[in-house]
């Protein structure tokens, strides 16, 4: 069991969340406080560990008085505010987001994403086969993970975390503009030469599989991935004294991934290459 | 911060036009060759990271003298400023003015924007591609508006080198674009800023009064024709009482917004937090604007006062002048401009003798619309990717630099110089009731007479059109630029004002007014408008990065259709559209389907 630290009491705000009055403590999101009451807003970009970016505009509400809708995600709930989560306006935008992001990206591997899909009524294939979508084979260039450009939505959380909030290495950026806008490192060269320290903790807040073990991308493309099969076990990393949590995915008694619980007070989900990926020894059966 | 710096290295050149911008390097850990200094001290990291706003100076700097910037020109920059180079890559590449690829040292921008479009852009684009080939040590690269509607069609030559130098061709016939990029030295002067305003020496001008009347190198005739005489009233009622005058005098912001300026200024004026800064955003860059070139072109010392009165009025001792990279010559005079103020002691620690410290820096823009946008040009400035950001926050609370901020464009900030000198109430006299002061309009497209106008607000579209000429046959009038609406010829009774745009359904944006005549292909011009905002997205948020591209591929689709066989495109249009409008973090996400969708609606452009 991980220990959960008490926060700063703080107040509390009044506002209405589609006709009910809700109170939030002062500083949490429109998100925060629909997630409170056990509302469900569809996000993708958002992630528990990190500043939300806003980029992906699946959460939109509506706000009384915006001339816009709002993300959220990030939107602070204010006292007096009116919030309508469900309106058609919102379900509108929810739809056209969802529907540029099908058409233009392979979603297959994002979780939810599907449900939503169907719940929205988004038709990706309304744009026509002809729709420009990225259309690029997955960049293999280390045995540790593999980027599949194909499938990212441009979150900005593997940036965030490879920069200032995580984990300080700043190996990664987007690169261009507008459609062409694209996560690279410098000079888009492979990962191989970049400052890339493979802590893998992209890997670990990437939404959409676009970043993914080169195990797990092996054995998707070998047809062995079976998620269902899997087990988890959370134990604690025995490379140094720090003590970081891992949760060591299994399959067929061989581990496939490594993972870290998020809500783990001293990493919040990071690791570094040797926990994340150094877990070779323990399967070497020779 | 665990930087990685690979082992490529900067020619001597490229080293030289970095040193030249920020010095030269102290200790190996900024750039310098290792000394036995370096091995006990570690010198650079915070002050240097401090100085990451000289990102997109530097960047420039290389890109000026080298004409695109080397994986080891990044480097070394970077090194010195203690930028991680993966950011720094995504700077440079985020402005379409620079280069990391190789290529000629010189480059000719070819306007390919709607007025330029209707004035035979093709053709010139066709026509210097064709002349400098391959071996012309020169490359055609086509480009959204350069500013230059008046004398459309329009080319810009830049050569890279020390110095950097410059040429304008506009009107431009392919001789003369050619000449420019081959021979920028010898090209032909541009005509003076006064030959885009047709109105020039009209002593009723208040805004322009002074455009081709003073000599813009010149402060003492500046100040002969009253210059300077707004900052001393300023200092006599200080700066609660500038900020009174300007909030009775009704301005409002002439960006495109239009919301009040004296609220903005008073809401950061009273701001805890220090320091303030100002912004003037000097990034026109929607198509079909050149006012604020004209203004400061013609008359550079009236921004730099007004400048200065902002600053006073809300208590920044530090003013930022975001000029759009396509603008060399107003670059030049405002140069001049700000060493002649600074020598005269109208800027620097003790302005006009009255204990108040204010400078104004000059940061150039590379090519980027979006940069425009308020929170995007902070970005800029701090060296970061011109991506906007989510407000709330608002800018006077957290702005530049994350302080407070007060951000005006070149037109609402000339428009205080009349508002001190004649006062509010004189001033507020002028115009509606609603819409105050004079206003500055951009007219271009089939009229005898484009130009910069001034005229009262409440003026018709119909009274403008008239005093420009409209040439041939009427088809549509574009108000309000790409991010505007068009409205039909019957439609000219529209008044200019703020409230008389909005009852009538469109807007007055930044005050283009772009005028076509028959023979103008509409469907073309709605998929240029359409290829400038897919171009021109930042690419951050889904239904502007995507939303763009797909309104360019409907329009694309029925670009020869007409009625049922254009219906299902138009409803899709519709829908993205609406999506883009709602749910886009920026203004530009959100008006990038305006003119489409006014085109549709009240021209029926494909019925």
């Amino acid at each position: 069991m991980t220990v959960i630290p008490l926060g700063v009491p703080r107040r509390l705000l009044e506002f209405t969340l589609d006709g009910e009055p809700v109170r939030a403590p002062e500083g949490s999101t429109i998100l925060d406080a629909c997630r409170a009451v056990g509302k469900d807003v569809p996000t993708l970009c958002e992630g528990d560990t990190l500043t939300p970016k806003n980029a992906c505009r699946v959460c939109v509400v509506e706000v009384e008085g915006a001339r816009t809708l709002v993300p959220a995600c990030s939107r602070k709930a204010e006292s007096g505010m009116e919030v309508r989560t469900d309106t058609e306006r919102a379900r509108h935008s929810r739809k056209i987001v969802l529907e540029l992001l099908a058409s233009s990206v392979d979603l297959s591997t994002t979780p939810k994403v599907a449900g939503w899909i169907k719940e929205y009524e988004a038709k990706p294939d309304r744009f026509g086969p002809d729709a420009a979508r990225l259309n690029e084979e997955p960049k293999v260039d280390n045995e540790l993970y593999v980027r599949d450009y194909d499938k990212c939505i441009l979150c900005y959380k593997c940036v965030d975390a490879c920069g200032e909030q995580w984990q300080n290495t700043f190996a990664i950026s987007v690169a261009g503009r507008g459609f062409d806008a694209r996560i690279a490192v410098e000079h888009d060269a492979p990962l191989t030469d970049s400052a890339c320290v493979y802590c893998g903790n992209c890997i670990e807040v990437c939404p959409t599989g676009a970043l993914s073990f080169k195990s797990e991308f092996d054995m998707r493309a070998a047809g062995t991935w079976d998620e269902a099969a899997q087990t988890e076990t959370t134990t604690v990393c025995a490379y140094c004294g720090v003590g970081c949590n891992l949760t060591l995915h299994v399959q067929d008694n061989e581990i496939v991934k490594v993972t870290s619980p998020h809500d783990n007070p001293v990493t919040h989900g990071n690791l570094c290459i040797k926990g994340r990926f150094g877990y070779q020894h323990v399967q070497n059966r020779d | 911060m665990d930087l990685h710096f690979g082992d490529s290295k900067p020619t001597d050149e490229e080293k030289a036009a970095v040193d030249a911008l920020l010095g030269p390097p102290e200790s190996s850990w900024e750039g310098a060759d290792r000394s036995d200094a370096d091995l006990r001290w570690a010198r650079g990291g915070r002050e240097a990271r401090e100085r990451r706003d000289l990102l997109l100076p530097g960047l420039h700097a290389v890109n000026d003298r080298i004409g695109w910037i080397s994986e080891g020109a990044l480097h070394y920059l970077c090194r010195r400023l203690t930028v991680p180079p993966a950011e720094a890559y995504g700077v440079a590449t985020f402005y379409a003015m620079f280069s990391v690829g190789p290529r000629p040292a010189t480059v000719l921008h070819v306007c390919t924007d709607l007025a330029c479009a209707a004035a035979g852009a093709a053709e010139l684009c066709a026509g210097t591609e064709a002349r400098l080939g391959p071996g012309s040590g020169a490359s055609v690269q086509r480009s959204p508006c350069l500013g230059l509607c008046e004398r459309a069609p329009a080319a810009l030559a830049i050569r890279a080198g020390d110095p950097v130098r410059t040429a304008v061709a506009a009107p431009a016939t392919v001789e003369a674009a050619v000449l420019a990029a081959s021979a920028p030295d010898s090209a032909d002067e541009e005509p003076p800023a006064a030959m885009a305003v047709p109105q020039a020496g009209d002593p009723s001008l208040t805004l322009l009064g002074r455009v081709g009347v003073v000599d813009p190198a010149s402060l003492d005739d500046y100040r002969a024709h009253g210059g300077y005489t707004a900052l001393r009233r300023a200092f006599e009622l200080g700066p609660a009482g500038v900020i009174r005058e300007v909030t009775d005098s009704g301005l409002v912001g002439r960006g495109g917004a239009a919301f009040p300026t004296g609220r903005k200024w008073q809401a950061t004026a009273s701001q805890p937090d220090r320091p303030h800064y100002l912004v003037c955003n000097a990034d026109e860059s929607e198509p079909g604007t050149f006012k604020d070139r004209v203004l400061m072109e013609g008359d550079p010392f009236s921004l730099i006062e007004a400048m200065t009165i902002a600053g006073y009025a809300t208590g920044a001792h530090q003013g930022y002048l975001y000029l759009r990279g396509e603008y060399p010559r107003a670059l030049r005079r405002l140069e001049h401009a700000l060493a002649q103020a600074r020598a005269r002691g109208l800027l620097g620690d003790d302005v006009l003798g009255q204990g108040y410290a204010f400078d104004i820096e000059i940061r150039r823009g590379a090519g980027a619309y979006i940069c425009g946008e308020e929170t995007a040009l902070f970005n800029s400035i701090e060296g970061y990717r011109g991506e906007p950001r989510s407000k709330p926050p608002f800018p006077v609370e957290k702005g530049l630099f994350g302080k407070p901020t007060v951000e005006n464009n070149v037109e609402t900030l000339v428009n205080v110089l009349p508002i001190l000198t004649m006062g509010a109430p004189a001033y507020a006299a002028i115009g509606t009731g609603r819409s105050t002061g004079p206003k500055l309009f951009c007219v271009s497209g089939s009229v005898d007479r484009p130009g910069v106008y001034e005229l009262p607000f409440g003026a018709t579209l119909g009274d403008l059109l008239t005093l420009a000429g409209v040439r041939g046959r009427l088809r549509a009038v574009l108000l309000g630029g790409a991010a505007g609406g068009f409205v039909r010829p019957d439609e000219l009774g529209i008044p200019l004002t703020f409230e008389g745009t909005r009852e009538a359904g469109t807007t007055l944006g930044s005050g283009v007014v772009m005028a076509f005549d028959d023979t103008v292909p509409l469907p073309r011009l709605l998929l240029r408008i359409a290829e400038f905002f897919r171009d021109e997205s930042c690419g951050q948020c889904v239904p502007c990065r995507v939303g763009t591209v797909r309104q360019e591929e409907a329009l694309h689709r029925i670009a020869e259709r007409t009625g049922a066989a254009a219906a299902d495109d138009i409803a899709l249009l519709r829908e993205v559209g609406r999506a883009m409008r709602d749910a886009s973090i920026c203004g530009l996400g959100q008006t990038a389907w305006n003119a489409v969708e006014s085109a549709i609606d009240r021209l029926g452009a494909y019925e």
